[in-house]
Parts: structure tokens; sequence; C-alpha cells
């Protein structure tokens, strides 16, 4: 059911784990079948230098963690925002449609990360 | 190396039994409803298989119904009983084969419970008791579940329903020719020749003297006017020789080499077994926490592994196993749940390094879980 590029994906991923002193995390939990995930980011002159993911999911949700931190890595933190997952999605040759929640998953990780990060270097 | 742990959703089928089936394809291809020679053959053959399996129940061959496996003998079980006033009751656990048969029946306003389970998977007879009704006319339990490998007092629970005058059918598909079951557990019994080393698309119900069903297939007068269409004569024929191959001695192999593996792959941190540590023989449970099913299910299928999981996320509906919910279990340790089930072919080679590559996989995602053991959200 799944693709080839999903399935490589899964079997090599990349930036999985923790990255250890990171500038900020995203926590998201998944309500549609219970799963979690955490992306760490550092960021320097506000791009992105590092990423790590950390993936309590399916097959589906470690692909696309893994290709989520291959398409950001070295964006700034704008062009990070803007990746969606459909473009996940089309980077792993397509995903079962019962298997595109997955994809959110990595995708709002980053967002809150970001989100974090920008509240984290606010004056205060 | 290919290692096949997924005995509890099909069977290799044995060598002895596709022998058995061969000469019904080419030679011995009668309708065993025809008068002439052929017909006779088919007849002669088709009888001679009713008997093994009567026998192996401890029942008469009119007492069996063959039928196109173990989710058509559930249907005319309890379709074959209930009529729309009838209250009927089962129990969370069953098999979906049960479970929306009934559901179908609710449409039509029958009545039903659904007892609750224990942690270990056991139903509470204090419960089954206060659940009869005036109009209760079936309780349906299955003997051995198919996920946690958990066995019923069925014997117990036929006792029960005689006394109140309720039929009593069980779902006897994991456990036939893995735990004891015959016409002294129950009215009803439904089985299937695939989880046996037998053929797939072929099951019987057996049905107690005196007890009259309303077809579900109408047509021809087969199977005593229950079941109607030509019989499945390889098919039947290869049911039966399985079933002649069922020993005690292997029965036992089993069991061992399942206390084995369950010892094993519990000392990996972490784990859980789910149901009862005494079981079904090839039943085998395990929740591995801060990890998901269907990622643990491709990479040992990568490793030439197969085992199925209870995960949602490796569900059509993303909805985790109906079974371990009714347990009560967390939702996180459901998500890391696999199910092994192994057969009489399984080694003690396959099963070591089964466990030396479960070690593996657990440990790789682990690596890039979330969730650690210092912050417990078992609790
Ligand atoms: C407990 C139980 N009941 C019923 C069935 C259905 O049997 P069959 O596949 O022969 O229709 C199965 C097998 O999947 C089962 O495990
Ligand atoms: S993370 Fe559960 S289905 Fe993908």
């Amino acid at each position: 059911m799944y693709t080839d590029k999903v399935i490589e994906e899964f079997k090599n991923p990349s930036n999985l784990g923790k990255l250890e002193n990171a500038d900020a995390r995203g926590e998201v939990g998944n309500v549609t079948c219970g799963d979690m995930l955490y992306v760490y980011i550092k960021v320097k002159n506000n791009k992105i230098t590092d990423i790590k993911v950390e993936t309590f999911g399916c097959v589906a949700a470690v692909a696309t963690s893994s290709m989520l931190t291959k398409l950001v890595k070295g964006k700034t933190l704008e062009e990070a925002e803007k990746v969606t997952k459909e473009q996940i999605a089309k980077e792993l040759g397509g995903l079962p449609p019962i298997k595109l929640h997955c994809s959110t998953l990595a995708v709002d990780g980053l967002k809150k990360a970001i989100e974090n990060y920008r509240t984290k270097m606010q004056p205060s | 190396m290919k290692i096949y742990l997924d005995n509890g959703a099909t069977t290799k089928v044995d060598n002895k039994v596709v022998e058995a089936m061969l000469p019904f394809f080419e030679e011995k291809y009668g309708n065993a409803s025809s008068l002439h020679i052929f017909g006779q053959e088919a007849y002669k053959s088709l009888d001679g298989a009713r008997k093994t399996i009567a026998a192996k129940l401890n029942a008469q061959s009119e007492e069996i119904i063959f039928t196109s496996g173990g989710s058509e003998a559930n249907n005319l079980a309890i379709k074959g009983i209930i009529n729309r006033e009838d209250h009927i009751i089962t129990v969370k656990t069953e098999h979906p084969s049960v479970l929306n048969t009934i559901k179908e029946l609710e449409k039509q306003g029958v009545e039903t419970t659904y007892l609750n389970v224990t942690k270990e998977g056991y139903i509470d007879f204090n419960e089954l008791i206060a659940s009869f009704k005036e109009n209760t006319k079936l309780v349906s339990i299955m003997h051995a579940n198919n996920e946690i490998g958990v066995i019923q007092d069925i014997r117990k629970v036929y006792n029960l329903c005689k006394k109140k005058k309720i039929i009593f059918h069980t779902d006897a598909v994991q456990s036939f020719g893995k735990a004891y079951i015959s016409s002294e557990d129950a009215d009803l019994i439904s089985i299937s020749a695939h989880k046996i080393h037998g053929p797939k698309g072929v099951g019987t119900l057996y049905v107690k003297k005196g007890i009259r069903l309303k077809p579900q297939i109408f047509g021809g007068d087969q199977e005593g006017k229950q079941r109607a269409g030509t019989e499945n004569i390889p098919g039947i024929v290869g049911f039966a020789k399985a079933t002649e191959l069922i020993t005690e001695k292997e029965i036992k192999q089993m069991e061992s080499l399942r206390d084995y593996f369950i010892n094993e792959l519990l000392k990996i941190k972490d784990t859980k077994l789910n149901g009862p540590r005494e079981r079904l023989c090839n039943n085998i449970n395990i929740s591995f926490k801060y990890i998901e099913g269907e990622a643990i299910l491709t990479l040992l299928d990568f490793e030439g592994i197969a085992v199925s999981t209870g995960s949602a996320c490796s569900s059509k509906s993303l909805e985790p196993s109906h079974v371990l919910k009714a347990l009560n279990l967390n939702q996180k340790e459901i998500h890391g749940t696999i199910r092994f089930t192994i057969s009489k072919f399984t080694t003690k080679e396959e099963l070591d390094y089964s466990i030396d590559k479960i070690k593996m996989v657990v440990e790789k995602l682990r690596k890039i879980s979330p969730l650690r053991g210092d912050k417990d959200v078992y609790r």
C-alpha cells in the first residue's frame, strides 16, 4: 500500500531522534490515531541549521518526518513554514489517503517549534 | 530467512492435506448429489470427511454442516436462530464475523447485551447470569480469542444456558485442534479449516441434534436442507485430513515454544503480555511501550518475519483493536501491540532468530520515539 519511496524513507530515515541543545521544540499529538511527535530545531540568522524529529507513529509518520527535515534544513523560518503536507506527500510519491493525516503531524510539529522559537526570542 | 508468525490469520496447508485433496480435482470430481458412479464416489468421500470431523467433536455425522468457513458458520449460527423479538448475549471481544452479524440484527430490532471482560480477557459469570432475560434466545461466546488467546470456560457457560433453555453458540475457529472442545461444550460450534493447516474457504457449523436453523443460503437440499450449494469436496476432504493430522504432541510442543518466546520477549524492557499466561498454545500478544505497531511490523517484515498488530495506524478505520480496548488497555499500550502466532511448523531456531530481530527493531524505534521510560505516560 505504500510507495517504494515511502518504504525507502522509512527504512533509512534522516534526522530522526533527539537533537541536543536545540533552540526550540514543537510537540504535537494526533487525535486520529493517538500518535505523538516532537520537532527540534536549531536556528542561526533566521535559518534552520539543524532539525531532528522524534516520532511515535506509523510507517507514514516516520517517512514524512524524515522527508520534512530534508525539505526544510537550511531554509529560512518563513520558507520552512510554507512547506505543506501535500508537498511532503508528493516527494514521497504519494501517501494512501488514510495516511495523509500522518504528514499533518510533522508539518504541525515544525510550526509549533518555530512558534516556540519566536516566543523565546522575543525580548521580555 | 522467512519466518511466519501469523498463524492466527491463516496457516500453511500441510503437504499431506494437499495430497489428499488433489484427486478430487481431476479424477474424483463428481457432484455428491449425482446418482452415477462419479457422484457416488464424491458422496462417499464427503460422508467419510463428515464422520472424521464429527468424531473429533464427539458428535454425530448429521450434526455437521459444511460451510464456506468460520465467518459463514458464525453467520448461520446466529441468523439461523435469532428472530426479531429475541435477545442475544455476546462479548465485546468476539470476532467481527459475530459482532457485525449481531449489529445487523440489531437494525431489525433484535435486543443485545455485550458482556465486558476482565483485564485478562475473561468474562464475568455474574454479569452473564444477570444478563439473562425472558426473551434471551442465544448466547454466543467464543472459545479462544484470536487476538489475545484467552480461553473461556465454555462448559460452564453451556451448563448455565442449558438450565435456562437458552441456545449456546461458540466460535471455536481459533481453538479447534489447539484446545479441547467437543459437542458437550455447546449447541453450536463454528470451525474453520484454514486455521489448522487445511484449505481456505471451508468450515463447519456443528449443530446439536434437535436444533433447526433457518437457512441463510437457499437452493438444493444439501447439508440437511440447512445450507444449500454443491459441496466443496476437495476442500472438505482437505479439512478432514487436517483434522486427522492434529496431535497432542504438537500442541504440547507449541505450548513450550510459546512459553519460551513469552519469557524471552518479556526480558525486553517495558513490555507487557496481553491476555493470561495460561492461554491458547500458539498465541503470544505483547505491548512494546513507546513505539507503534505498524512500524514494528514493517521493520520485522524487512527481516522476513511476519506478524500482526492491534495498532490503530494499521487498521483501515484508524481504530485500535476492539479486543485490546475491551481489556482497558491504555491507548498508547495498544499502539505498540504485536501478535505472534506460531504453528506446529515453528521451530526454536526461528524463534531465536526472531527474538534477536525484535530486540533490534524495538531498540531502533525507541531511539526515535519522543516517549521514554523516564516520563511515564502509561499510568
Ligand atoms: C475467532 C475467529 N472467528 C472467525 C474467523 C473467520 O473464519 P474464516 O476466515 O474461515 O471466515 C476467524 C478467522 O479470521 C477467527 O479468528
Ligand atoms: S501515525 Fe497513526 S496512522 Fe500514521
